[in-house]
């Protein structure tokens, strides 16, 4: 009786649905040839909600509270991508406190979501006090939401037109006021984080992306300016108010998750100094008036003048039944999103409810390459590599 | 980019590649380039490595349902140049048998974008090694973005206590399906036929 020799197969398993480190419901299948990863296949679609389906349902108004759902870190960033196409179509502009509100708003919300990020990512590596660090700013900054919003998390706050209310002067001067000692704990979770020799074991030259790779493979955000490409379209494609704000561009050198690491703890910084210049120009003359479009036929009139004129109710009454009708047309309106380019495909066909709502996520680019950029790395840093990607399933499965 | 420029420079796309290209237009600011579905591959090579475009950024491939039209999908890809700022939409007339070229050998971030509009419409990509189902349920059937699919759905799950697993009926409906038409059709709206309309003379 020969012996056969014994057969090498691949070691097969699966990572998630259910795992802390998976930053939501991912199941990936792995494929291990001994500790090195050979193959990873990532099955998505275990929060998939039908947000896009949903969309066609509703009128315009009524679409804006599924974006928050959909990257729940920083929803407002989201609602501004749906605003902006809308507006696109409808040819307003918003006037400049909405503006201010809005950029300001979006600032918080891109600190909110690194803060997750970066804590996050440095416990999947081992590290357990950021996050505890973290989660207390984000506290605060959720109270911010809460105060403008009346919600911590799903604010829809923003309107087609503009936002939904103003802003308390006592909101903004707490705003101000947390600025300064937020910088300080940032300082902390860099003394922590930065020089730390397991961050940086765990961290450096662990998924590299060349700079011609992350173009073609639909990158965007962090990912691209990791590797090296001074791209944000708050600066190239300026909308709002960002083409006034004073602000840097960090960019990394290597493309690895160190570099990442480190360019969205400079985002931070650099998101902290865009707060203090709206809340100057918030303070400033120029800075007070409306917040929405005057335009009745796009925004409610206020409830005042409902009490007196007839017209303000009928508009009213028109709104929230019929809601807006937007002209026919198609377009692409995109944010700079803390994880990358959020943009949002918007076909109307004249009435009040969206043909078409395409939502462009950048999760869901970035989670795609997670096969090519995990090939030949340890079962221990995908972990490392999914953190740093920024995945949030909201926004990956809609 | 101002509109004259973008118009310029879907002007030259659609000369440098007659057959492929059949027209542009330029809305809000936004150029849009008509392509023949099974020539995208060639127009894609040309607006990712001609100098004058670079286009290497696969910002979206979607589609729209219009099952009124004889290609009832519009298959929409976004394409970001950094150079020269600015942003293209490609479309594609398609209908559910057409065999629409996968871009995936020339930008590999096609991949996920071709699986989901094949999950969620129905269009056919060519050439793509793993056409896979992607967002929706393992044994899905139907495509439910296509405009003639019920928002409700066709199946409902629940976890059966006697069976001991997860089991899939027909779904059923305690009230029906609330769809409010707000839509007045006293502004414009081209509604085919009011109460009363048939007594007006034409």
């Amino acid at each position: 009786m020969n012996e056969q020799p014994e057969q090498l197969r691949n070691f097969t398993i699966n990572f998630g649905p259910q795992h802390p480190a998976a930053h939501g419901v991912l199941r990936l299948v792995l494929e291990l040839d001994g500790e090195i990863v050979a193959r990873v296949d990532p099955h998505i679609g275990l929060l998939h909600r039908g947000t896009e389906k949903l969309i066609e349902q509703k009128t315009y108004l009524q679409a804006i509270p599924y974006f928050d759902r959909l990257d729940y870190v920083a929803p407002m960033n989201q609602e501004h991508a749906f605003c902006l196409a809308a507006e696109k179509l409808l040819g307003i502009e918003v006037p400049r406190r909405g503006q201010l509100i809005r950029v300001l708003y979006c600032e918080i919300g891109r600190i909110l979501s690194h803060l997750l990020n970066v804590t996050t990512q440095a416990m999947d590596v081992g590290a357990l006090t950021p996050p505890l660090w973290g989660f207390e700013e984000r506290e605060k900054l959720m109270v911010f939401y809460e105060r403008a919003s009346g919600s911590r998390m799903h604010a829809a706050f923003f309107r087609v037109g503009g936002v939904h209310q103003d802003l308390p002067q006592k909101l903004v001067d707490d705003i101000e006021a947390w600025c300064d000692p937020f910088l300080k704990v940032v300082d902390d979770l860099d003394r922590l984080l930065t020089a730390n020799r397991i961050f940086k074991q765990r961290n450096v030259d662990i998924g590299v992306v060349p700079l011609k790779e992350a173009w073609e493979w639909g990158f965007s955000g962090v990912m691209v300016r990791g590797s090296g490409a001074a791209w944000d379209l708050r600066k190239s494609q300026p909308y709002e108010c960002y083409a006034e704000m004073d602000f840097d561009i960090p960019i990394g050198k290597n493309g690895d998750c160190y570099d990442r690491y480190l360019i969205r703890m400079e985002e931070m910084r650099q998101s902290v100094r865009i707060m203090r210049q709206c809340i100057q120009k918030l303070n400033a003359p120029e800075g007070k008036g409306p917040v929405v479009v005057a335009d009745n036929k796009v925004s409610p009139p206020r409830r005042g003048e409902m009490k007196r004129s007839m017209e303000a109710l009928i508009h009213h009454f028109k709104l929230y039944t019929e809601g807006v009708r937007v002209p026919a047309g198609e377009v692409y309106a995109a944010v700079e999103a803390p994880k990358g380019e959020f943009g949002v495909y918007l076909v109307s066909d004249g009435t009040n409810k969206p043909y078409k709502c395409k939502i462009r996520a950048p999760g869901f680019a970035h989670l795609q390459a997670m096969d090519h950029i995990c090939r030949g790395h340890l079962l221990a840093d995908v972990s490392a590599i999914l953190g740093s990607l920024d995945i949030v399933f909201g926004e990956v499965d809609r | 980019m101002d509109d004259a420029k973008l118009d310029a420079l879907g002007q030259t796309i659609v000369s440098a590649l007659p057959g492929a290209a059949t027209g542009h237009s330029v809305a809000f600011n936004q150029l849009t380039v008509d392509v023949e579905a099974a020539k995208i591959v060639e127009v894609v090579k040309y607006l990712r490595d001609d100098p004058g475009c670079r286009f290497v950024n696969i910002t979206d491939v979607t589609a729209v349902d219009y099952p009124s039209r004889e290609k009832r999908f519009d298959v929409i890809y976004h394409f970001l140049s950094p150079t020269l700022n600015t942003r293209i939409r490609l479309r594609v007339a398609a209908d559910e048998t057409t065999q629409v070229p996968s871009l995936i050998d020339e930008f590999p971030g096609a991949d996920w974008f071709e699986r989901e509009a094949y999950d969620l419409y129905g269009v056919f990509f060519v050439g793509h090694p793993d056409m896979r189902r992607l967002l929706t349920d393992y044994g899905f059937e139907g495509h439910p973005l296509r405009k003639d699919f019920p928002t409700t759905g066709f199946v409902e799950v629940r976890y059966d206590d006697q069976e001991k697993r997860v089991v899939y009926e027909p779904v059923r409906l305690n009230q029906e399906f609330r769809k409010f038409d707000f839509l007045s059709p006293w502004e414009g709206a081209d509604y085919p036929v009011l109460p009363g309309d048939e007594k007006a003379k034409q």
